[in-house]
């Protein structure tokens, strides 16, 4: 009766998840869709505590209340504080934490059982415990590259195909070990590989890989989730952890087409780490630089603007003057709109949420498809701090390493004005003739600061 | 220096190389411009104009006399006479079919520069008259065919009836035939074009037109060129292709045939049979009818009409019907080449052969015959790949066997089968459990809107933190005495911990993004 009842629980948690994820299709229903993911949530952890503490004595009561309390005093902490800037960081974190308690759970279980328990039940132990560990210091490793405390370039040790693909090869030969003898040391030792497998394997990505990289991660929590499911029988966790698993993995995809690159190439290595050199001696011709003034004045005279910002305007913190720049000549009656490459910043989504952060309303944040054929009738873009998303290099240079990335064709546009630091090339290290375009002029300096100078300006 | 403009002597000419607008130009770069008096008259640029823009108007010897000479066509035996040795003369030549032509210039022993040898690449896309003359060209062929045809392009609906669109075929879809594509477009007629270069669909669709691939599963790699130019295909293409005009022929009204091949006879696309099948008051306009045409019974320099009532338009002038955007745009193609050939941007032209672009260019100099130049690959796409270029180039995937795809799934299937075989009833359970939640999870997860991503992310992180579960169970059912459980505890405190920052972080930082996106 009570196992039922629990049962009951677990199923309409599941449904509630599954709602919650369905609610976020739409703006409009995206906060009914989280709040229907807490309820869910919330009936699942009442239902999972009767269950474990009913019999259990004061102390366990206890530890399950102190440890649930920390967790909630910090999650709640972190999540008020964190920059939106510094969203990708905390997403990262986040992954890494389920993977840490997949690990955890996992060995748990192997411990609590004695190392009884049929084959089936082993090899779901050893696959949670890889998944997970995997997860985890990937996902540490992302961490330490978003936040910039460690470089974001990929690291390049020799042989590093091989290094990974012994790391699987050695982990299945333990995973026989470990089946036929029952042990804990191959489970140990097969953790130690996974958590290195999974710190190289994110530490030889780039930092402009990092969308990738962390739907990849979004993706693994997930499918930690569901081992660990398998391994406790729990068919919520298993449902969970399947539709995670499956939105990571759907987030991968879509970002991987965004690049047009296969999901391993960008796993297996970053741009340019294959020799591919960009042919920095070709003559582009010359760039016209343009300031401030200028800008405002063609601002000024134009009936519609469109947007692309990139990750240098997360980088500047350009959101807010870029915002306000919106209003102001949305005041004026110019048709301002934004236009979001699907990899735009490090995480998918990311520039959409800063924009929303600076109050920006999100009907006129448009998708690279939905737009792309405006730009013939626009009168002026706005390139901030994106440089390969606008190369026209993707589209009609097969040479480029870029060469048929979907891009934003902002070059049909009637004029372009791009904001950038200098005329270094961007992640994939290829240079950007749409700079030297006639139709294109560069505003160099800190995003920020020429923003609030054109402003002055209007 | 001085650059000399002579007016164009062949019949029906009207370009010129210089307007004014580029003799300021010229002028900038340090050249003295010498333009022969009323060489602007056809393209309406008078001699005034020239004077105003700083070149100074002279006769045509002077012109012809100049170190450097700009020309639009390839000279003629006459003014080959009038040039000096050493002059450097720039023009169309077309040096791969007229052998005589360069040998005649190399023996006048001038330096000459043929326009239409501009290799196809990116950095001298600003110096390619052929493509901005195809532009034109490719304009004005549906101008010529909008005048001789009967009806609207666009389709209507009046008070005295309906009016469909018209429907234009474009075969070609290479510069001239995109700006045919695009023109006939903005009349608003229906327009199909095809190309043997099944690369070139995307720019086709992005016009507006429909592209017809002519189904043969090789063609992609039969007709990638190297050089950026369409070659000549196979027997079995061509039959098929020859097909697809057949079937389209009585069906449309406008043909556009853009069909060149460079130094070759034009291939023949619409035979007689199929100009017989069009209906009465259908045009052809037949752009490659210089080098014999790729329509059957089409006149050079002529429209011809057929017994059934169908225009072939044959002219060969098409850019030079618009004679003043053509002499702007050819004009401008030469001060481009200019830029490239004036480093110090002080009147003193400086030849580099090291350079590709004017080493390809230059057919003859000082009695020295340098053409055909050494070949240069353009284009890395699917034929030439270079080791590194491999890694970077997609290629387009061969369409797969559907046969081999279901082989793979019955595989699968097998595999999947024997292993369930072998697992107890409850793994299967939670299996039928697993499978079905990933099929929801794609499904739910591929309605998500594109700028709720970062959202989506965060409540998948505060739901995975449902590991709590495990955790939980494990730590509440754990008992202090024997030690090894000691660290049963300890391990799932702390798994329960960070879970619980999972699940209460992902949803407030979540509910936090959410309130922040706003409707304008």
């Amino acid at each position: 009766m009570d196992i039922a009842l629990i049962q009951a629980a677990y199923i309409i948690a599941a449904l509630l998840f599954i709602m919650s994820l369905a609610g976020l299709s739409k703006h409009e229903t995206a906060r009914d869709g989280n709040v229907l993911g807490m309820i869910g949530m919330g009936i699942a952890l009442v239902a999972t505590l009767w269950l474990a503490l009913r019999d259990a004595p004061w102390g366990n009561v206890i530890a399950v209340a102190v440890a649930m309390a920390i967790g909630a005093a910090i999650g709640i902490w972190r999540a008020r504080r964190v920059e939106m800037t510094g969203m990708p960081e905390l997403i990262a974190m986040l992954h890494s934490f389920v993977g840490a308690a997949a690990v955890l759970v996992g060995l748990n279980t192997f411990l609590a059982s004695d190392g009884a328990g049929d084959s089936v039940h082993l090899v779901e132990i050893f696959l949670g415990v890889f998944i997970g560990a995997v997860t985890f210091t990937g996902s540490i490793v992302a961490f330490l590259k978003l936040s910039a405390r460690i470089s974001s370039k990929p690291l390049m040790l020799p042989a590093r195909h091989w290094l990974n693909l012994a790391a699987l090869v050695v982990s299945a030969g333990l995973l026989v070990w470990f089946v036929a003898a029952h042990s804990i040391v191959p489970l140990l030792v097969m953790t130690a590989i996974a958590l290195a497998f999974g710190w190289h394997l994110v530490a030889s990505i780039g930092g402009g890989d990092m969308p990738v990289v962390v739907s990849m991660l979004n993706s693994y929590s997930g499918w930690a989730a569901a081992a660990a499911g398998f391994m406790l029988g729990n068919d919520l966790l298993i449902v969970t952890g399947a539709l995670v698993g499956s939105s990571g993995a759907y987030l991968s995809y879509i970002m991987c087409q965004a690049m047009n690159r296969s999901f391993v190439s960008v796993i297996a290595g970053g741009f340019g780490s294959d020799g591919a050199v960009s042919d920095s001696d070709v003559d582009y011709g010359d760039h016209r630089e343009t300031n401030a003034a200028e800008v405002a004045d063609l601002l000024r005279n134009s009936s519609s603007v469109v947007i692309t910002p990139g990750y240098g305007m997360a980088v500047a913190q350009a959101q807010y003057p870029v915002a306000e720049l919106t209003s102001k000549l949305r005041e004026r009656g110019v048709d301002v709109r934004f236009g979001i490459h699907p990899v735009a910043g490090r995480l998918p989504g990311h520039m959409n949420v800063l924009l929303a952060e600076a109050r920006v309303p999100y009907d006129i944040v448009l998708e690279m498809d939905e737009i792309n054929d405006d730009f013939p009738d626009t009168d002026v873009v706005l390139v901030i701090g994106a440089n390969d998303t606008v190369n026209p290099a993707a589209a009609e240079d097969p040479t480029s390493p870029i060469a048929g990335m979907p891009v934003l064709q902002v070059w049909n546009a009637k004029d372009v004005v791009v904001f950038k630091r200098s005329m270094n090339a961007g992640y994939a290290g290829v240079q950007n003739p749409l700079f030297f375009r006639d139709n294109s002029a560069m505003l160099f300096g800190d995003a920020k600061e020429r923003v609030e100078d054109i402003i002055k300006a209007l | 220096m001085q650059i000399g403009v002579p007016r164009e002597t062949r019949a029906r000419e009207t370009r010129v190389a210089a307007t004014p607008k580029t003799v300021e130009q010229l002028v900038a770069l340090g050249y003295d411009v010498a333009v022969e008096g009323g060489a602007g008259a056809a393209a309406s640029f008078s001699d005034e104009a020239y004077a105003a823009a700083g070149a100074r108007v002279v006769t045509a010897d002077e012109a012809w006399g100049s170190p450097i000479v700009h020309k639009v066509n390839a000279p003629s035996d006459d003014e080959i006479a009038r040039l000096r040795p050493g002059t450097v003369l720039v023009s169309l030549m077309a040096p791969a079919i007229s052998p005589d032509l360069v040998e005649k210039l190399r023996a006048a022993r001038v330096t000459a520069m043929a326009m239409d040898a501009v290799p196809r690449i990116s950095r001298a896309q600003s110096l390619d008259v052929l493509s901005s003359m195809a532009n034109i060209a490719g304009y004005r062929a549906v101008v010529e065919a909008a005048h001789e045809f009967g009806s609207f392009f666009t389709g209507q609906v009046t008070a005295a009836g309906k009016v469909p669109p018209a429907k234009v075929l474009v075969a070609g879809a290479g510069v001239a035939g995109l700006a045919a594509i695009g023109t006939a477009r903005s009349l608003g007629a229906i327009v199909r074009a095809t190309d043997a270069r099944v690369e070139v669909a995307e720019q086709v669709e992005s016009m507006g037109a429909d592209f017809l691939a002519v189904q043969l599963p090789e063609v992609d790699e039969a007709a990638a060129s190297s050089d950026g130019y369409a070659k000549e295909m196979g027997e079995e293409y061509n039959r098929r292709a020859a097909e697809l005009y057949a079937q389209q022929a009585p069906d449309v009204d406008i043909i556009i045939t853009t069909a060149l091949i460079p130094g070759r006879p034009a291939p023949r696309l619409i035979t007689g049979e199929m100009v017989a099948s069009m209906r009465p008051g259908s045009v052809i306009v037949d752009m490659a009818a210089a080098n014999g045409g790729n329509v059957e019974g089409s006149v050079a320099d002529q429209m011809v009409v057929t017994d059934n009532g169908v225009r072939i338009i044959g002219y060969t002038d098409l850019a030079a019907r618009l004679p003043t955007q053509a002499s702007q745009l050819y004009g401008t193609n030469l001060v481009n080449l200019m830029k490239l050939l004036t480093p110090g941007k002080d009147g003193q032209l400086v030849l580099d052969f090291d350079d590709v672009v004017q080493r390809n260019m230059t057919v003859a100099r000082d009695g020295e015959l340098l053409w055909p130049p050494p070949a240069i690959q353009v284009s890395a796409a699917p034929v030439a790949q270079s080791p590194a270029g491999k890694k970077v180039v997609k290629e387009p995937e061969p369409p797969k066997d559907p046969r081999r795809r279901y082989a793979g799934m019955a595989v699968g299937a097998v595999v999947f089968a024997v292993i369930a075989a072998v697992s107890p009833a409850s793994f299967l359970g939670h299996f039928t459990v697993f499978a079905l939640a990933v099929v929801i999870g794609y499904y739910v997860i591929g309605n998500v809107h594109h700028a709720l991503h970062t959202p989506l992310m965060s409540v998948t992180n505060a739901i995975s933190g449902i590991i709590v579960v495990g955790a939980l169970l494990q730590l509440g059912s754990a008992q202090t005495s024997p030690s090894s459980q000691l660290v049963i505890i300890v391990l799932a405190f702390v798994a329960t911990l960070i879970a619980s920052i999972n699940i209460f972080g992902g949803f407030t930082v979540t509910r936090r993004m959410l309130t922040m996106f706003r409707k304008g």
